[in-house]
């Protein structure tokens, strides 16, 4: 089973991301279970989602404890939330910001990580640019297949497409492939490095 | 077919494919989903022939609710929480008038403190009003329960309730088959009302009736439940003949032949705790899992012979009794009736507290050692109780409880140093 925990605020799409990731699974003949933390939904307010995918049926409720992969997509929420709780030293994080992974004032936390597994992606940029909104959910599932190979780029864009219709879907989709893109680069680096 | 949705979608598109001719609900959390899905269906016409009525509370959705039933329509509506609490007196009488409203109840708690979390205190709240409760283990099985809850309730002149967990099951994204018109045609026949407000033949219904016959007409409806514990379970064989999938029944029944300790409980945790039983056995300890789908009426007979062979019975329950115990704790003491056998209450997932497969293998852990008390709370945190005890001890104005703890608990933040 590989579980993933989404952060962000109210307003950015935390939860319709996990959703759309377990349908790309779900596309793919997976398993897949997607859920929100259940909050009082308000605009910038943390919001927690979470997907697992597997080759079984998956039977848990239970919140994902121990992600095997953190999508953070607003990183100020390091001050409000903890944010990498149960996350193993082989997990992977992808966080929506212009800033490089070793500028974002971590310290030693991640020295035992695998530093290939620790990216950053400037999704609400490729947002902007695609759909003149700062929405970053569909960039970095585009980010996060690059990433963690988990799931196909193909996938996503068609979980994409079967949630925002017309040029709405277009433009995240292209905002996803931008994103996979810059993802699949910055891993390249990462494992030359 | 199989589709990759949220909960509340799939109950919304089942509930429309069973026809119903009159939806009045008013929105609640964790209910608004289907209820809004359903609204916008009746709305561009895909469901239709179909009133949709914009009420402005629970107790208005259903007394319309009643009164659309009464007429011959086939009625159906939602809600949780406070919002059931709010609507109880009318719900009493759906029942004791016998009319066969479906209702969903994305369960969820009731304040104070006020809270949107799930747990089943709303569900234990009207347990004695004379519906039938059947619990959902999964989304796949609330779809499920909701066409069969039609063709029983519309049977027995009963209303059913089908309780599924709020946000859990209802804000669940899973692959979920709703089943096609065509078959669900075929499985529920056309309303066909035992008594019906006609203006061209007209008659009363809800008369007022005194100590001379009360006690009669409440046992017309005891039976009628007992009634439906036979008619479950062929429902349930029907449903498994048209459709191909096992859903619905008394109660399930997860490797419990050979089962020491057998942990009963309602709803969506089943599957948790079938993880942790699977990982127990894994350790060579006998766990098995009761589900129990029909809580009212509930199934003595089945729960009996279910737990026959078991040395312990632990009961999840995820409300509680306040100042005496649990609930399904008392009706699974009832059914068994036997003094050997050490019945254990487990309090847990009060107002959304997650339940953990961890905390459930530990506390199995316990009670394989002996060590699990009669009644215990899963994750209490006693730290939190004492230190409260100790304000309220130390000032007599020591102000709100709730307040208090949550000022005791802060923030938390991300622990990175």
């Amino acid at each position: 089973m590989f579980q993933v925990r989404f952060h962000g605020r109210g307003g950015q799409g935390v939860v319709t991301a996990a959703e759309m990731l377990s349908v790309a699974a779900f596309t793919e003949g997976r398993y897949a279970q997607a859920f929100p933390s259940f909050g009082s939904e308000r605009m910038g307010a943390p919001v927690v989602s979470y997907c697992r995918i597997d080759d079984h049926p998956i039977r848990t409720r239970e919140p994902v404890m121990a992600p095997d992969a953190l999508i953070i997509q607003d990183v100020t929420l390091i001050h409000q939330v903890d944010l990498f709780a149960g996350l193993s030293s082989n997990g992977y994080v992808l966080v929506n910001t212009l800033q490089r992974f070793d500028e974002l004032g971590f310290g030693e936390f991640f020295s035992q990580f695998h530093r290939d597994r620790l990216l950053t992606c400037p999704a609400t940029e490729f947002a902007i640019e695609q759909l003149g909104r700062p929405l970053p959910n569909a960039a970095l599932l585009g980010g996060f297949a690059a990433l963690t190979g988990e799931i196909t780029l193909d996938a996503i864009d068609s979980a994409i497409r079967g949630r925002f219709s017309g040029a709405v879907g277009e433009r995240n989709v292209a905002a996803a492939t931008a994103a996979f893109r810059f993802a699949s680069l910055a891993k390249e680096e990462l494992t030359r490095a | 077919m199989l589709r990759q949705i949220e909960g509340s979608r799939a109950v919304a598109e089942t509930v429309a494919r069973c026809r119903p001719e009159v939806v009045c609900a008013y929105p609640i959390s964790p209910q608004t989903h289907i209820i809004e899905a359903i609204g916008a269906m009746v709305k561009s016409g895909q469901l239709s022939p179909c009133e949709f009525i914009n009420v402005e509370s629970e107790f208005a959705a259903m007394s319309v609710s009643i009164g659309a039933s009464a007429t011959g329509a086939r009625a159906y509506t939602a809600t949780a929480s406070q919002g059931l609490l709010f609507m109880i007196e009318a719900v009493y009488n759906a029942a004791g008038l016998g009319l066969p409203i479906v209702m969903t109840l994305a369960n969820r708690a009731i304040g104070a403190p006020i809270n949107i979390w799930n747990d089943h205190s709303d569900a234990m709240a009207v347990r004695d009003s004379g519906w039938i409760q059947l619990f959902a283990e999964t989304n796949q099985e609330a779809v499920d329960l909701h066409i069969q809850a039609f063709q029983l309730a519309e049977e027995l002149s009963l209303p059913v309730m089908v309780c599924m967990d709020g946000f859990i099951l209802t804000h669940a994204v899973e692959g979920i088959d709703v089943p096609d018109q065509s078959d669900v045609d075929a499985f529920l026949p056309p309303y066909e009302p035992r008594q019906v407000l006609d203006p061209s033949d007209p008659i009363s219904i809800g008369a007022m009736v005194g100590p001379e016959a009360f006690e009669e007409v409440r046992y017309l409806s005891h039976l009628r439940q007992l009634d439906a514990l036979e008619r479950i379970p062929v429902l349930a064989g029907e449903f498994t003949e048209s459709f191909g999938r096992e859903s619905g029944g008394l109660l399930h029944c997860y490797r419990t032949e050979d089962a020491e300790t057998i942990v009963v409980a309602l709803g969506s945790v089943l599957g948790t705790i079938k993880d942790a039983a699977d990982a127990r056995r894994a350790m060579g300890e006998r766990v098995g899992v009761v589900g129990i789908t029909s809580f009212r009426p509930f199934p003595h007979d089945a729960v009996r012979s279910a737990l026959s062979r078991a040395r312990r019975v632990v009961v999840v329950e995820k409300a509680f009794s306040v100042g005496f115990g649990g609930v399904l704790s008392t009706d699974i003491a009832m059914a068994t009736h036997d003094d050997d056998l050490t019945i254990h209450t487990v309090v847990a997932g009060l107002g959304g507290r997650a339940i953990t497969q961890h905390s459930l293998e530990g506390m199995l852990v316990d009670a394989t050692n002996g060590r699990l008390e009669r009644l215990t709370f899963l994750d209490l945190d006693h730290g939190i109780i004492e230190r409260e005890r100790d304000r309220m001890t130390a000032t007599r104005r020591s102000g709100p409880s709730a307040e208090n703890i949550l000022r005791d608990l802060g923030t938390v933040a991300s622990r990175i140093g």
